[in-house]
């Protein structure tokens, strides 16, 4: 079966547009670490700096896995890897 | 490759591009655009360090503006390193204040128009494979081979190599996850900036400086702090506990 070059590209920008779902995950995983930190802060104000640069380390951490899909949307619409081989 | 110039033929324009082309013993290689920049940003950093070294050698006892400012990057840089590694931070303190230097210039050279060197996945990478290679070659320093084995082997004990794999897999993650976090992050903000610029037009006028602050300065930043942080603890959980 032949497909033509804008059936391809339509169904790279579908893929991209849901590999960027994967945005949700890290959005929760980072909401859940702020709200931890700001009852820590809360608990013991005294600590703030620290509890503040151990939430932005773990919520970077968290973020990397919608980072890759990010990533994989960047790769779909820019690179067009689907393209490669097709005229 | 394709992608060098795909790209350039729509208004908006975020890949690297090639500038001129040469032949590496039989290769095709180019010069690109992330080159320019971190050249750029490299001239920056030596013309500040040149400086820098100069006055401090005069070094007046009542410091100077400049010479308070390079005093205190020593200091927030030196006291970064010592609050993570603790007596491990002699050795790694001229390392890690070098690579947070020059990857937070890379970030926030966005701001001087050019293309961030740290959006090309091939200067990231590099970074995360010197990370990779200070963990092993602490590892193998400070421990045996047979503590090694029973620490890749760990939730089962060591005459039970089933997680090995798994464990070996794990490792192999951190480089290629460093490095990403970094590359990723750096090119969604150049992406970002580059749809602003490109599809408003005369409407971007003003107003994507708020973006600038938030993209180049911020996330680079913070990403900056990130990666040495992630390095440092590594390598301090590399070497091992104190004895």
């Amino acid at each position: 079966m032949e497909f033509n070059r804008e059936f391809i590209l339509g169904c790279s920008a579908i893929g991209a547009g849901l590999a960027v779902i994967a945005g949700i995950g890290p959005g929760v995983g980072q909401g859940i670490a702020a709200g931890h930190a700001a009852a820590a802060v809360g608990r013991n104000p005294g600590a703030k700096s620290s509890i503040t640069s151990t939430m932005l380390l773990g919520q970077a951490v968290a973020e990397t896995t919608g980072l890759y899909g990010l990533l994989i949307a960047f790769l779909l619409l820019f690179l067009k890897p689907l393209l490669w081989g097709v005229n | 490759m394709q992608f060098m110039v795909l790209a350039s033929d729509s208004a908006v324009d975020v890949m690297a591009h090639g500038i001129f082309k040469y032949s590496f013993f039989g290769h095709e290689a180019w010069i690109t655009t992330t080159h320019v920049s971190i050249f750029f940003v490299m001239l920056i950093l030596i013309a500040f360090s040149i400086i820098g070294g100069i006055v401090i050698r005069k070094g007046a006892e009542v410091p100077g503006t400049f010479q308070n400012i390079v005093e205190l990057i020593v200091e927030k840089l030196d006291g970064m390193v010592e609050g993570t590694m603790g007596r491990n931070a002699v050795k790694y303190r001229n390392y890690i204040s070098t690579i947070f230097i020059f990857i937070l210039f890379s970030n926030i050279s966005g701001l001087l128009g050019l293309r961030p060197p740290t959006a090309d996945y091939g200067v990231t990478l590099p970074l995360g494979i010197v990370t990779f290679t200070l963990i092993r070659f602490n590892q193998f320093k400070y421990h045996k081979p047979k503590e090694i084995w029973a620490d890749m082997c760990s939730p089962l004990p060591p005459w039970l190599p089933i997680w090995f794999p798994i464990n070996v897999i794990s490792e192999l993650a951190v480089p290629i996850s460093l490095s990403l976090r970094l590359f990723a992050n750096v090119l969604s903000g150049t992406i970002m900036m580059a749809l602003v610029y490109g599809l408003l037009k005369w409407f971007a006028a003003v107003w994507p400086a708020a973006l600038h602050v938030y993209f180049d300065l911020f996330s680079g930043a913070i990403q900056t702090y990130v990666f040495c942080m992630l390095t440092m603890t590594y390598v301090t959980n590399a070497i091992g506990g104190e004895e």
